[in-house]
C-alpha cells in the first residue's frame, strides 16, 4: 500500500531541479526528495509535495516557487500538499548529501548511528569542516526543525547536523 | 454538520497540541540556556504544524467556510477540548519539562494506535506526527534524568513539578462522547487501553531518574468537556490577541 517511488514528467524535471530549498539554498527541492509527483493534465501541471516536518515553514515558499518556476517555463501548475507516505531523510539523494555536506551541514546518518548520537553521545558525525569525528552534540534541536546542532572538539566549529527521520 | 463526532473528535487531538505548542512558544527568548530555548520552541513548531493538519482536515469536515484559523483562534473557551494538563503554566523549566514529558509518553502512545485508524487522512497525519514526536519524548525524558538526577535542587523542583502535574495525568485516559462514537467507527483510539502502560512507562523512568512516583487518588479532569483551569483564559488572551484586536487581519 505504501509507494514510496516518484512520478515526475521528464520534461517537468530539469525546471523543477532550479527549484531550492529557501532554508538550504544550495538543495534543490528534487534533491531534498520533497516533491513525490509532477505530471501534465489537460495543460496543467499538478504537483504533489511532501513536508519534511510538519510545521516547516518553507513548505509555502516551495509551493510558490514550484508555480513560478513552472510559470515562466510556460506552464500552469497547482500544487497539492500530501502527508502519506511520509517523507524520510532516505529520500535526500546523493547529490544532495554531498550538496548538505560542502554547504557545512552534516549529513544524516542511518537511524542506529542517529541514536547513538543524539541519545548516547557516540562521536561519530563528521565535522563538514575539517572531517574529523571528535565532535559532540550541543542541543537535539537546531536552527530549523530538522536539524541539530554539533560542535567539532578539533577545530572548534559549531555545525548543523541533518537529523535522520524514518 | 453531517459529521459531528469526527470533527470534535479531531479538535479533541489537536487542541492538547494546539494549546501545548502555545505554552513552549511562551518560552521563545525567555528560555534557561539557548539550547534549551530553541529545543523548545522547535517543539513547539512541531506542534502548531500538526495542529494545522488537523484544523485543515476538520474546516473540510465543517464545510462551511471556516478555515483553519478561525478554529484556532475565534473559539471561546469553553470551546476548546484540550486535556487540563497541556495548559498548566510554564511555573519553571522543571514545570516545562514535566508537562512535556507526562504528555509526549502518552502523545507517542496515541499516534501509534491512531496509525491504524480506518481514517486515511487520520493515519497520515499520525504517521508523519510520530518522527517529530519521538524527538520531542527524547528530549523531555532526556530532561527529567538529567534534573532529577541532578543536584539537590535541581531534584526537589523536578519533584515538585512532577508531584503538582500528576492530578492531571488520568484524564488523558477519560473518554468524551465524540471518542467513544469514533472508537466504534475504528477512527478513534481507544485511550482507556492505553492507561496501564502509560504509568508503568512513565514510572520507570521516574524512578530511573531517582524520582518517587506520586501516590494519588484524587485526580482533576474537565479540559476534554471545555472545564478549563485558571489559567486557560490568560492563555487564549496571548493566543487570540491578534483576531480580537484586528478581526480578519492576515499575516
Amino acid at each position: 500500500m505504501t509507494t514510496t517511488e516518484q512520478n515526475i514528467d521528464t520534461i517537468l524535471l530539469s525546471i523543477l531541479e532550479k527549484v531550492s530549498d529557501p532554508e538550504i539554498p544550495v538543495l534543490s527541492i528534487m534533491d531534498m526528495g520533497v516533491v513525490r509527483s509532477a505530471v501534465i493534465i489537460d495543460n496543467v501541471v499538478k504537483v504533489e509535495i511532501t513536508p519534511t516536518y510538519s510545521g516547516c515553514p518553507a513548505m509555502d515558499v516551495i509551493g510558490d516557487d514550484i508555480k513560478k518556476a513552472l510559470k515562466e517555463a510556460g506552464y500552469n501548475a497547482e500544487v497539492d500538499l500530501i502527508l502519506h507516505p511520509a517523507w524520510t531523510t532516505d529520500w535526500i539523494t546523493p547529490r544532495g548529501r554531498k550538496a548538505l555536506e560542502n554547504y557545512g551541514i552534516a549529513a544524516p546518518l542511518d537511524a542506529e548511528a542517529d541514536k547513538d548520537v543524539l541519545l548516547n553521545g557516540k562521536r561519530i558525525v563528521k565535522c563538514p569542516q575539517c572531517k574529523s569525528t571528535n565532535t559532540k552534540l550541543v542541543s537535539q534541536f537546531g536552527s530549523t526543525a530538522c536539524k541539530a546542532q554539533f560542535q567539532c572538539d578539533d577545530c572548534q566549529e559549531p555545525f548543523d547536523y541533518f537529523k535522520c527521520l524514518k | 454538520m453531517k459529521n459531528e463526532n469526527l470533527y470534535n473528535y479531531i479538535l479533541g487531538i489537536a487542541d492538547n497540541s494546539l494549546i501545548l505548542g502555545q505554552r513552549m512558544g511562551e518560552l521563545c527568548g525567555h528560555g534557561p540556556s539557548l539550547e534549551t530555548d530553541i529545543a523548545c520552541t522547535n517543539i513547539s513548531l512541531d506542534l502548531f504544524g500538526q495542529v494545522r493538519s488537523y484544523f485543515q482536515y476538520a474546516s473540510k469536515i465543517a464545510g462551511d467556510g471556516r478555515t483553519e484559523d478561525d478554529i484556532a483562534m475565534l473559539r471561546k473557551e469553553r470551546e476548546y477540548k484540550n486535556v487540563l494538563l497541556a495548559e498548566q503554566p510554564n511555573t519553571d523549566f522543571a514545570y516545562t519539562i514535566g508537562r512535556q514529558f507526562l504528555f509526549d509518553v502518552y502523545h507517542l502512545a496515541f499516534l501509534r494506535e491512531l496509525q491504524k485508524s480506518t481514517d486515511l487522512t487520520l493515519s497520515a497525519i499520525a504517521n508523519k506526527c510520530i518522527k517529530e514526536v519521538s524527538y520531542h519524548e527524547r528530549f523531555s525524558s532526556d530532561w527529567v534524568k538529567r534534573l532529577g538526577d541532578g543536584t539537590e535542587e535541581s531534584h526537589q523542583k523536578m519533584q515538585n513539578a512532577i508531584d503538582d502535574l500528576w492530578t492531571y495525568t488520568d484524564e488523558l485516559f477519560h473518554q468524551t462522547e465524540a471518542d467513544k462514537a469514533m472508537v466504534a467507527e475504528g477512527i478513534g483510539v481507544d485511550v482507556t487501553k492505553l492507561k496501564e502502560a502509560y504509568y508503568k512507562n512513565v514510572s520507570e523512568l521516574l524512578e530511573e531518574a531517582t524520582l518517587k512516583v506520586p501516590d494519588l487518588k484524587y485526580f482533576q479532569k474537565g479540559g476534554k468537556e471545555g472545564v478549563h483551569t485558571e489559567h486557560m483564559g490568560y492563555l487564549l488572551t496571548d493566543l487570540q490577541y491578534m483576531q480580537r484586536a484586528y478581526p480578519n487581519m492576515e499575516w
